[in-house]
């Protein structure tokens, strides 16, 4: 097809990208120094020992280098982020308290309805505190948790917090995660207690807001246990033409023969630096599921790791990440298998677009103590046109006896022949190729809650807009 | 006499530089039946998939008419909104699409069928039970792990669907077994009954063509259309294959072995063979 038809229009993304008035907004001044962290440590009113945590990851952040792998983050100032910016209301438990303004926005996404629908619980940041926060009661009543982390800081469940916060992440990990270490600031608690199945997904969505500004949450997940949780976090932010950035921190802690499954849709928009960490340790027989989404983000790096640390216990990844023009996503995940019969099932998907660059990277360790266990990766990448690239950069160490290890890799482009055959019975182009990109994300998205399978679907097409005549 | 629905007129066509089909030209009127046959890499498939627009072929010269309206320029999308239908030799595995989905996209793509919500359900049930197909097939990925048979069988669904103005079937009774076949050629037959359909069928097989009248039969070689006549042209195919033609093969594509010419024949010379024999044997007789 002609090379002058290659022209790909920017989306619509009115959906997402809405800008609310920073007026009454505290903002501390940007940059990063001691007494930055001081006074988030001050406003939050917490004990001594996170505020020493966070002066001890300032200085372990200062001491780390930037990666030197990866894609560039030059575009990221850090002596101009502003760390923090509280909008100016306490978190409610109703929508009706929540300014206007916050509750808009919260609205347009869709987030009161769905926790009218579906949801067991929702807790919704803006900026770098949280604004919303409520459980059902028939959760509560089972001993659930779900409440902002600071909250629970304060009430009973300071020493179980104490016990775990950044001890899955520490701050030496990499400079992100001692950044998140001395700013962090929102974000969720959850404790399901032994035995106990939660019916309905939690949910967690995060707003950045503020321009130039960069948002730190630290969700922190303890299922006791046999327990069984759903989480899901969603993120958007409206788009800038300075950088924001978001190095969050997700710490999972799963118990003995427990399951728990972690659903990600992430729109950042196309400013965002995604830094993010997450990962989950895994007691015996225990399973860990993780459903990833990646569309928005200028620049992403995210590797969601497991722990397989109890014999039996497993982990299933399944993926999807869409980069399009101006966008470099670097994802994947690690595995440690570190015990006996252990297993790690992870299935991926790449798209690239209009220049996009997108790589998948994994890293899995099977140690001398995980015999018997099985791994199985396989990644399959899209490539929508001649300008986006797409690579696979698997890592594999096993030290283990008896175990069965798999790996698959294909790049492919959209078949002439795929578009014909849909073409010839009355579907549009780009109707075809939309088709075709949903159906190869399809073992994503079906693993997904229909809601979020069909916003998922919906943010396939709003990347996919405007492809007529890019390809054939 | 009335103008045709479908008229290819002059058409040349390549694939690449190569080029395939020359000088087409075939007029099909309202409500008949054309068959077009020919031996293997004659560019029957190429015509069928030039005339529903495959971008993979150019169109060099010619143009395709469908009632009294040029559509060499448009795309398979509006030829599929206009009311043509191919069905493929080798329908596409179309991976993470429902059956289902795929189906309401295309029934929305052809408003005139008016078949939303219920009347959707209530026409796709009755198809399915026409083909005798279970209803477990909607929720499957688009041909994906169907037999031939069962790719055959979604075609159909999708021809009885869409109810076109003119369907050009390629090889769609090839590879079948006995029922399949059955299935396929009832379903040909509901498509004309119900719809005074009109096809352009592509086969290589005279068993689909007892269960159907075939108003005129067309033979392509190596990119022409070398003879035209009634049904009464298929038994003359089938019985001396594409000999008069020039090509040395029978309906099926298989070589004829008999009429393996002089560079081609045996070494053995049986003729002389048998006078030694004779020689040897009046040798021992002599003995």
């Amino acid at each position: 097809m002609a090379a002058e038809k290659q022209q790909v229009t920017e989306v619509d993304r009115s959906l997402y990208d809405f800008v609310k008035s920073e007026e009454g907004y505290e903002r501390l001044d940007a940059g990063l120094t001691p007494d930055i962290v001081r006074e988030i440590s001050a406003k939050k009113d917490e004990p001594q020992w996170m505020l020493d945590l966070r002066l001890k990851s300032l200085e372990i952040y200062h001491s780390l280098p930037i990666p030197d792998w990866g894609p560039s983050i030059e575009g990221l100032d850090m002596d101009h982020i502003v760390t923090y910016v509280k909008p100016p209301t306490e978190q409610k438990s109703d929508w009706e308290s929540v300014p206007d303004d916050i509750k808009d926005t919260f609205e347009r996404l869709g987030i009161p309805q769905a926790e009218r629908a579906y949801l067991a619980g929702v807790g919704a940041q803006y900026d770098s505190e949280l604004v919303y926060h409520n459980i059902q009661e028939s959760a509560s009543k089972q001993g659930v948790v779900y409440s902002g982390i600071e909250e629970a800081l304060h009430g009973p469940y300071e020493e179980l917090i104490h016990d775990h916060f950044m001890q899955l992440i520490t701050p030496q990990d990499h400079k992100f995660a001692a950044l998140h270490g001395a700013v962090w600031s929102g974000g969720s608690f959850v404790y399901v207690p032994k035995g106990v199945h939660m019916e309905f997904p939690l949910q967690s969505y995060f707003r950045l807001n503020a321009k130039g500004a960069g948002q730190f949450e630290h969700t922190l997940i303890i299922v006791e246990d046999g327990a069984d949780l759903h989480f899901i976090e969603g993120c958007s932010a409206p788009k800038y033409n300075v950088a924001n950035l978001h190095a969050g921190a997700v710490e999972l802690f799963v118990g003995k023969n427990a399951h728990m499954r972690y659903s990600t849709i992430e729109n950042w928009s196309k400013n965002m630096y995604n830094l993010n960490t997450k990962r989950a340790i895994v007691d015996d027989g225990g399973t860990i599921e993780w459903v990833s989404g990646s569309f928005g983000s200028h620049v992403g790096y995210l590797y969601p790791m497991s722990i397989l640390n109890g014999a039996d216990s497993t982990c299933e990844f399944t993926g999807v990440t869409f980069s399009g023009a101006t966008q470099n996503l670097d994802t994947g995940c690690k595995v440690v298998l570190n015990a006996p019969r252990t297993s790690a099932r992870i299935d991926t998907k790449g798209i690239s677009k209009a220049g996009g660059i997108q790589t998948f990277r994994s890293s899995v360790l099977v140690t001398e103590k995980a015999e018997d266990s099985d791994v199985y990766v396989s990644c399959a990448n899209l490539m929508l046109d001649d300008e986006s690239r797409s690579d696979t950069i698997p890592a594999m160490d096993v030290r283990a006896k008896n175990c069965n290890v798999g790996h698959e890799a294909s790049i492919g482009r959209i078949g002439d022949d795929m578009m014909f055959y849909l073409m010839s019975r009355g579907i549009s182009e780009d109707e075809a190729s939309t088709m075709i990109v949903n159906g190869f994300a399809n073992p994503v998205s079906k693993e997904l809650p229909l809601e979020y399978a069909v916003e998922m679907n919906n943010l396939i097409k709003l990347e996919m807009e405007g492809m007529e005549g890019a390809i054939g | 006499m009335e103008e045709a629905l479908l008229s290819v007129q002059g058409v040349c066509a390549s694939a690449g530089e190569k080029p395939i089909l020359h000088g087409i030209d075939l007029a099909i009127g309202k409500g008949e039946t054309h068959v077009l046959m020919g031996p293997n890499g004659a560019g029957k498939s190429t015509l069928g998939q030039v005339i529903m627009g495959n971008p993979t072929y150019t169109m060099t010269e010619g143009a395709i008419v469908l009632e009294g309206k040029d559509i060499s320029e448009e795309n398979a999308a509006e030829r599929s909104r206009d009311g043509l239908f191919l069905s493929f030799q080798a329908p596409v595995e179309v991976p993470g699409v429902p059956l289902q989905s795929f189906l309401r996209a295309i029934v929305a793509q052809h408003p005139e069928l008016n078949l939303k919500g219920k009347r959707f359900k209530k026409r796709i049930a009755e198809i399915l039970e026409q083909l005798n197909m279970s209803a477990d097939y909607l929720d499957r990925e688009l041909n994906v792990g169907f037999s031939g048979g069962e790719k055959k069988k979604i075609e159909m669904l999708q021809l009885l669907l869409l109810k076109p103005k003119l369907a050009i079937l390629d090889e769609t009774d090839s590879g079948l077994d006995v029922d399949a076949l059955n299935v396929v050629s009832k379903a040909i037959a509901a498509y004309r009954a119900e719809n005074d359909g009109t096809i352009l069928l592509i086969t290589h097989n005279t068993r689909i063509l007892e269960h159907l009248s075939v108003d005129r039969t067309h033979v392509m070689v190596k990119g022409h259309l070398v003879a035209e006549g009634d049904a009464s042209l298929i038994g003359d195919i089938d019985q001396h294959g594409f000999e008069q033609f020039g090509v040395a093969e029978d309906i099926e594509g298989n070589k004829i072995s008999h009429a393996l010419d002089e560079d081609e024949a045996p070494a053995f010379d049986a003729e002389a063979a048998l006078a030694h024999a004779e020689a040897a044997v009046k040798a021992a007789e002599a003995k």
